[in-house]
């Protein structure tokens, strides 16, 4: 069996790295995005106030401070989580308005001094409690969501078009006159496509990471481990596609209809925090939203397997599923 | 000799005719047992059965559409027949045949990129056992083709390339579905060349053709199929003796004059030909000589495989 998927693996590299076209495409897209993102966030940050409220807290219309206007009030349930946010600057002041009220306040951000003044002309009798820890900007929180789109699209269209292709040519009808199974062949395709995604996403990290001096707060080994596992679930998702039809548009189609909703809900380019349950739910079906939670949970916060575990669960249970359905519904010719 | 399978054990009192069936099917490779493969719309194999013994090529001759591919890619295990079944040993197709068998398809694309030698050594990887990549490049004449891009090969190299590749694991039965069509003249005779020393080493092969030619050169036995059903099945020699103890006597049919119809003559209608289907030459001649029929470009031949397809269905093998 592994004899088999080597050859499979071996050839389908070769083909791969021959192919100038592709592989110019496939690499200069990377690049791209590292210059267009150098572009976009050169810049400096946008102003804006965000405070965090502890869950529970009483009646609105009892705090004038939560009427303030050009403030964003987001409910928090987490204590811990909500202090990070403060750390991280991603909030600019977080209140607990239960007798007594309290506040949490990061003496490194300027935002923070402001929304103080604020809170203490409506709360005088507020409990400061200072924090420290520099901003994390938004860069640095959509960095994960840029590498993460760029591996789904590489994993989903990927491998859905070269199996399509092997089966409107009939290559994938010789292959089935020869003792190889549709598991052994789609794992050789999986195999292929990852190593492809591991070592272009290594290039933007390398790459993004430097133009806009990103700095890893986690383990750079739990981050490789998160992008196999991903990969491995979005390059399945992918086979699962392509298992069966013989239609450039159908495929087409149908990975558009995969791709767009993991663009919008997925949280590459907003957090998914305050939108309504029934979209969060929605989202935790998708292996992209696992990907990015667990990316920004290491690279961000710095979380260790024990935090990042559920999704990298999820994700290994999604791959071997997708995995053993693109096998049982395999068509090696068109019908 | 070809046989039918029978789906009846034969006991003792068995005649002497089926128990020489009985033994050769024990001897079959394979047995094809009551085959129907059924589309929406045609019936494309309507019950054929025959069985192929250890060692012969095998030819399944008919017009286009006649139901040769359906009827081997069935025997190969790539479509599933709508009844009937295939065995390859007396077991139904499986593990062991995919490992034992080699194919050549009609059409055939490999993978982008590889070279010659890189597409024999993908196929080598799929199989346990089977020749050596270098053994089979020297089998198929490809040593100076190895390092070649598969896709800048002309039509002659690539099929022998597909040969190869249909060998690379030694294979005990050997399915070739048109491996000639679209082949220019020089590349067929070659090809033919390269399956006669396949031929040698006893493998036993199952070919599909609408060459009669390469099916009178190649073929041990032969089945011939037109619309889905079995029409005369044997080995050549015997078929053609069988429906010609005679030979034939060819005209152009602007030079037969429209009153020699009438002449006690067994005159078969051709397309741009008259032939004349004769036991004795020389009183046929004489008949001829007497009607005045100009005779300058007669041409006399014994009967083959293509006369015998418009004798059983009375239209030309290729459509």
């Amino acid at each position: 069996m592994i004899r088999r998927l080597l050859s499979v693996l071996h050839a389908r590299n070769l083909e791969f790295l021959r192919d100038r076209g592709t592989l110019v495409f496939t690499l200069l897209l990377p690049v791209m995005l590292v210059i267009g993102m150098g572009f976009v966030f050169g810049g400096p940050e946008r102003p804006l106030f965000k405070v965090g409220v502890l869950a529970g807290h009483p009646d609105r219309q009892a705090h004038p401070f939560l009427r303030e206007r050009y403030v964003e009030f987001i409910t928090l349930a987490d204590e811990s989580a909500a202090l990070r946010k403060v750390t991280h600057q991603q909030i600019d002041l977080l209140v607990d308005l239960h007798a007594p009220p309290r506040y949490w306040v990061n003496t490194d951000s300027p935002k923070g001094y402001i929304v103080e003044k604020l809170l203490l002309a409506a709360e005088p009798a507020a409990v400061r409690q200072p924090v420290t820890g520099a901003a994390v900007r938004y860069v640095d929180w959509l960095f994960p969501g840029i590498l993460g789109m760029n591996m789904m699209f590489s994993c989903l269209f990927g491998v859905g078009y070269v199996v399509l292709r092997y089966r409107k040519s009939g290559f994938l009808k010789r292959l089935h006159a020869t003792p190889l199974t549709a598991f052994e062949f789609l794992s050789a395709q999986v195999l292929s496509r990852l190593g492809l995604i591991l070592f272009v996403t290594a290039i933007l990290y390398l790459g993004i990471g430097a133009i806009i001096g990103f700095h890893n707060a986690g383990n750079l080994l739990l981050l490789v481990l998160l992008g196999v596992v991903g990969a491995l679930s979005m390059i399945a998702l992918g086979l699962t596609i392509a298992a069966r039809f013989s239609s450039e548009e159908l495929v087409g189609g149908l990975l558009n209809v995969l791709t767009w909703p993991m663009m919008l809900l997925s949280g590459i380019w907003f957090s998914l925090e305050g939108s309504p349950r029934w979209v969060q739910w929605v989202a935790h079906v998708f292996p992209l939203t696992h990907v990015l939670d667990a990316a920004r949970a290491v690279m961000l916060d710095g979380a260790g397997l024990p935090q990042i575990a559920p999704n990298l669960l999820y994700l290994a249970a999604t791959a071997l599923a997708f995995l053993a359905f693109g096998a049982w519904s395999f068509r090696w010719r068109i019908e | 000799m070809v046989h039918v399978a029978r789906e009846n054990p034969l006991g003792s009192r068995a005649s002497p005719q089926a128990r020489r069936s009985a033994n050769a099917v024990s001897n079959a490779v394979l047995e094809v047992r009551e085959l129907v493969k059924q589309y929406p719309a045609t019936l494309a194999v309507a019950g054929v059965s025959f069985s192929v013994p250890q060692g012969v090529c095998f030819g399944l001759l008919g017009p286009n559409g006649a139901g040769k591919t359906t009827t081997i890619e069935i025997m190969e295990g790539i479509l599933p027949p709508t009844a009937g079944e295939v065995r390859y040993r007396g077991e139904p197709l499986g593990n062991r045949f995919r490992e034992e068998a080699g194919i050549l398809f009609q059409k055939t694309a490999l993978q982008d990129f590889l070279t010659v030698r890189q597409s024999i050594a993908l196929f080598r990887g799929l199989y346990t056992t089977g020749l050596d990549v270098d053994e089979v490049i020297r089998l198929c004449a490809l040593e100076k083709l190895a390092g070649r891009d598969s896709r800048k090969l002309s039509g002659g190299q690539q099929q022998r390339l597909l040969l190869a590749i249909a060998l690379v694991n030694d294979p005990a039965v050997l399915f070739l579905d048109e491996p000639t069509t679209g082949l220019d003249p020089q590349a067929r005779r070659n090809f033919w060349e390269l399956m006669q020393s396949i031929k040698a080493r006893r493998k036993t092969i199952i070919l599909t053709t609408h060459y009669m030619e390469e099916a009178e050169l190649l073929c041990d036995e032969i089945v011939i199929m037109d619309r889905g059903r079995i029409i005369a099945q044997g080995p050549p020699r015997r078929l053609l003796h069988e429906h010609f103890a005679e030979v034939l006597l060819e005209l152009p049919r602007q030079e037969f004059p429209a009153a020699a119809r009438q002449l006690p003559l067994n005159i078969i209608d051709a397309s741009d030909r008259v032939e004349i289907s004769t036991h004795d030459l020389e009183a046929t001649l004489r008949t001829l000589l007497e009607a005045k029929v100009p005779l300058t470009n007669l041409r006399i031949r014994p009967a083959n495989l293509e006369d015998l397809f418009l004798e059983l269905t009375g239209t030309e093998l290729r459509p």
